[in-house]
């Protein structure tokens, strides 16, 4: 085959890393404190800003001379905002929780002072004599960083942090190696991708390769649009050079000269950091012409998506890219024969091209000695709902369900009892308790009905209604439905209104027949995955969860208390205290009354069912309840 | 034509100056007319469609395809709420509800005042702080009801502020 590439002069990347480690050095020589502020979008929901403008102030008003930079995403997201502190002499310390006011308290009590505040701190970051380190906790017996090592510890906005990491010392290395040579360790590494499907990697880069039409494309699906996932914009808001580096390896294997990184709009600071990250890696020659010095050339295009789930689809991504509706094709032909613009098009999720500089760099036994047998390496994972420790996880593939929320996730807060978990997305279905067990990969997931889809996991608990899961999940794949396949576009239309019915108690027992029979054809006639998984939502709740859906139909009652048409809020007159005023101040529509003897009373009319009341009830009463079906108030009244 | 007309022209023009005239350039440039002009009347659609050689039909088709496109003027500001699955279950629907109400306008409407646009988004990533609200591009952490009342009052009294600053 023919040899690309004149190998890389190692000075070139030796001259370009020894530059970004005497810069980070610097950082820490030990004479100033470096504050770290984790601003990824989960922290700036939670007021990290607020928190590094608070920070900023009060080392200015003492005129302290400390370096604080914003990082990205450490995974702890339910600690929010975030904050590290590493002071001489000390050991790195972690502040989860932090509001303007405890930012400033721990500027003057310990970057100041010597009080490390213990109270607000969840440990610290490395291991010492004093402090109980934060990889003490359970959760980090079962974790294992590969693609989330770096993120929230480092600068994402600053290109040294990364190189100062080890960060492309695997494009140094590639350059170095024949195309063929990186294939053969991405085949030895067992690599799937982690878009949701689970193709090998290696399959995809070697008919992309071995094509002789160009040009060629590499392009980073980073649409992400599973409603509760949120890997690939942690990943990108924190570390997205790893992702630039996997692609341009991946460029440089296949032989493509141009790349696109496609991210959905509605991530605007992951769209901000890859701009940026493409800046720095072009000005030190990482991208763009002769590459590190060889004659390999490579650039990438940021393209924004706008805002269609379906171009999620590696098809319809590529039509959207041409300035088209974002409508899938037919495959075959498969992108990596002909793709966008009808030339050889290698398409690979963020998390996929984010373990590509580590394979390269240590080896394919260092990913493929996790995991199991047909899935190697880890998963990451979005865990959102009902657990209390939202936020990222990445565990080796295998792990089972029940350690990621109990054990990594801390299991379900307010001392409620789990019922579900829903993996995958739109695509995916709920698991019951009986499948905690189940060690998790890409087959084991489908055979239960599920699918990994690309890693979102939203815990329910006994208040979420099952059957309105489902409901909720046909009602976004309606939405959307590209529209081109009759039985995605009608089909899923059809069984979001029975699911409509069924959950304003309008139900009928034949309604569920039909529901099965509805699935199968939509699944036989839709072209893309968005159709051909659209009913998973749905089956799988009808086969974990069938009482739920008959006590909808059969007795017009909800039994996790949900679902609004099945449902009325009730004052216990026993419970109420009569003297507070508290859900009579809170109700935003003013449908909550005192009666003669002070016990309150709720307009059943205007009522919105806002739940407000019941969290303003103090604990100590609880005297707000919810009945189902609703006229058990009226039975409740007459028992009065 | 008249003078809104033009100056939607001229500022399609400006946009598509900046750009080659490809098709595959088609949403980048929507989605810049988009930024500065709030939304994509039909003057800048046309405009579009002259520019790179394309039918008005496919500018228009693309525009109604894509969830991030709107065709009516925005409010001064936008409010998104999330309806992801982290958000849904944590009542995201809940809160939908109470910024309707207090709004009194649908999803994909805007006040007749022109102040506020009410929007749903399928997800922004942010599913641990659910149920979010998108307000005016930042995300807004755990709303309830009865934070969405103090989001509106906030507004208000930044309002009446500005008005007592005028006289």
């Amino acid at each position: 085959m023919k040899i690309r590439g004149v190998p890389v002069t190692d000075s070139t990347f030796e001259s370009i890393r020894s530059q970004a480690l005497d810069r980070v050095q610097e950082l820490y020589d030990g004479t100033k404190p470096v504050i770290m502020v984790g601003t990824a979008t989960c922290g700036r929901a939670a007021g990290a800003l607020e928190v590094l403008r608070a920070i900023r102030d009060e080392l200015a008003k003492d005129h302290l001379d400390a370096r604080v930079f914003e990082v990205g995403c450490i995974g702890h997201c339910y600690a929010e905002p975030f904050v590290i502190i590493s002071k001489p002499g000390h050991p790195a310390m972690a502040y989860g929780y932090v509001t303007p006011e405890i930012a400033k308290r721990l500027v003057k009590d310990y970057v100041i002072g010597e009080d490390i505040s213990l109270e607000f701190s969840l440990g610290a970051l490395e291991e010492n004599d004093l402090i109980p380190s934060i990889y003490d906790l359970p959760r980090f017996a079962y974790e294992k960083h590969i693609i989330l090592e770096n993120c929230g510890h480092i600068d994402p906005e600053d290109i040294d942090h990364y190189i100062a990491k080890g960060g492309y010392e695997a494009l140094a290395k590639a350059l170095k190696m024949q195309p063929q040579q990186i294939l053969e360790e991405i085949k030895q590494s067992g690599l799937r991708g982690r878009g949701g499907a689970g193709y090998p990697t290696w399959q995809k880069w070697e008919i992309c390769g071995n094509s002789r039409s160009r040009p060629k494309y590499v392009i980073c699906n980073a649409d992400e649009g599973d409603p509760g996932a949120f890997m690939d914009r942690a990943i990108l808001e924190s570390d997205p050079h790893s992702v630039i580096e996997g692609m341009v390896i991946a460029a440089y294997a296949v032989g493509a000269r141009h790349g696109y990184i496609y991210v959905r709009a509605e991530y605007p600071l992951a769209v901000h950091r890859a701009k940026i990250a493409l800046r720095q890696a072009r000005r030190l020659g990482l991208l763009g012409r002769s590459i590190l010095g060889s004659d390999f050339n490579f650039d990438i295009k940021l393209f924004q998506g706008s805002g269609a789930f379906v171009c999620g689809e590696e098809t319809a991504l590529i039509a959207s890219l041409e300035g088209k509706q974002g409508l899938p094709q037919h495959r075959p032909p498969f992108p990596a024969v002909s793709g966008l613009n009808g030339k050889p098009t290698l398409i690979d999720n963020v998390k996929t091209l984010a373990y590509v500089p580590r394979i390269i760099k240590n080896g394919a036994s260092s990913f493929s000695s996790t995991g199991t047998k047909e899935s190697k390496g880890t998963a990451v994972f979005a865990l959102a709902g009902k657990v209390v420790n939202t936020g990222l996880t990445e565990v080796p593939m295998g792990t089972t369900l029940r350690q990621i929320i109990f054990d990594v996730g801390g299991g379900i807060p307010n001392g409620k009892r789990f019922k579900a978990v829903q993996i995958g997305g739109p695509s995916g279905g709920c698991l019951p308790e009986s499948a905690l067990d189940l060690p998790i990969d890409f087959d084991s997931l489908r055979e239960v009905g599920a699918m990994m889809g690309s890693g979102g996991m939203v815990v329910l608990d006994e208040d979420d209604c099952m059957v309105e899961v489902a409901r909720y999940f046909l009602e976004f794949t309606q939405r959307e439905s590209c529209g081109k396949c009759t039985m995605c576009r009608l089909g899923t239309k059809q069984m979001l209104e029975i699911l409509d019915d069924i959950t304003k108690g309008r139900g009928r027992m034949e309604d569920i027949d039909t529901l099965y029979e509805m699935a199968e054809d939509i699944k036989a006639g839709s072209l893309c995955g968005l159709g051909r998984t659209a009913p998973n939502p749905v089956l799988t709740t009808l086969r974990y969860f069938r009482d739920e859906y008959d006590a909808h139909i059969k007795e017009r009652r909800c039994p996790a208390l949900m679902c609004h048409d099945l449902i009325a809020y009730y004052i216990l007159p026993e419970k109420c205290e009569r003297s507070c005023d508290a859900c009579v101040g809170t109700c935003t529509v003013e449908a909550i009354s005192s009666n003669k003897k002070g016990i309150k009373v709720i307009d059943q009319e205007k009522c919105v069912k806002c739940n407000t009341c019941r969290e303003a009830c103090p604990p100590q009463y609880n005297a707000v309840i919810r009945l189902s079906p609703p006229e058990l108030v009226l039975a409740a009244k007459g028992k009065k | 034509m008249t003078e809104e007309q033009e100056a939607i022209r001229r500022e399609t023009r400006r946009v598509l100056k900046r750009f080659g005239k490809q098709r595959e350039n088609l949403v980048p440039i929507l989605q810049q007319v988009q930024a500065q002009l709030g939304y994509i009347p039909s003057e800048a659609m046309v405009e579009v469609a002259q520019s790179l050689k394309i039918p008005e039909m496919d500018v228009y088709s693309v525009v109604t395809f894509y969830n991030q496109f709107r065709l009516n003027p925005p409010g001064k500001h936008s409010i998104r709420v999330c309806l992801g699955t982290a958000c849904h279950m944590k009542g995201g629907y809940i809160v939908l509800d109470a910024w309707k109400r207090r709004l009194a306008i649908d999803r994909g409407e805007t006040t007749p005042d022109r102040e506020f646009d009410l929007d749903t988004v399928a997800c922004v990533g942010c599913c641990t702080m659910a149920p979010v609200t998108v307000v005016d591009d930042e995300p807004e952490g755990k709303t309830s009801p009865t934070r969405v009342d103090g989001i509106l009052l906030s507004y208000q009294l930044e309002k009446d502020k500005e008005g007592k600053g005028a006289k």
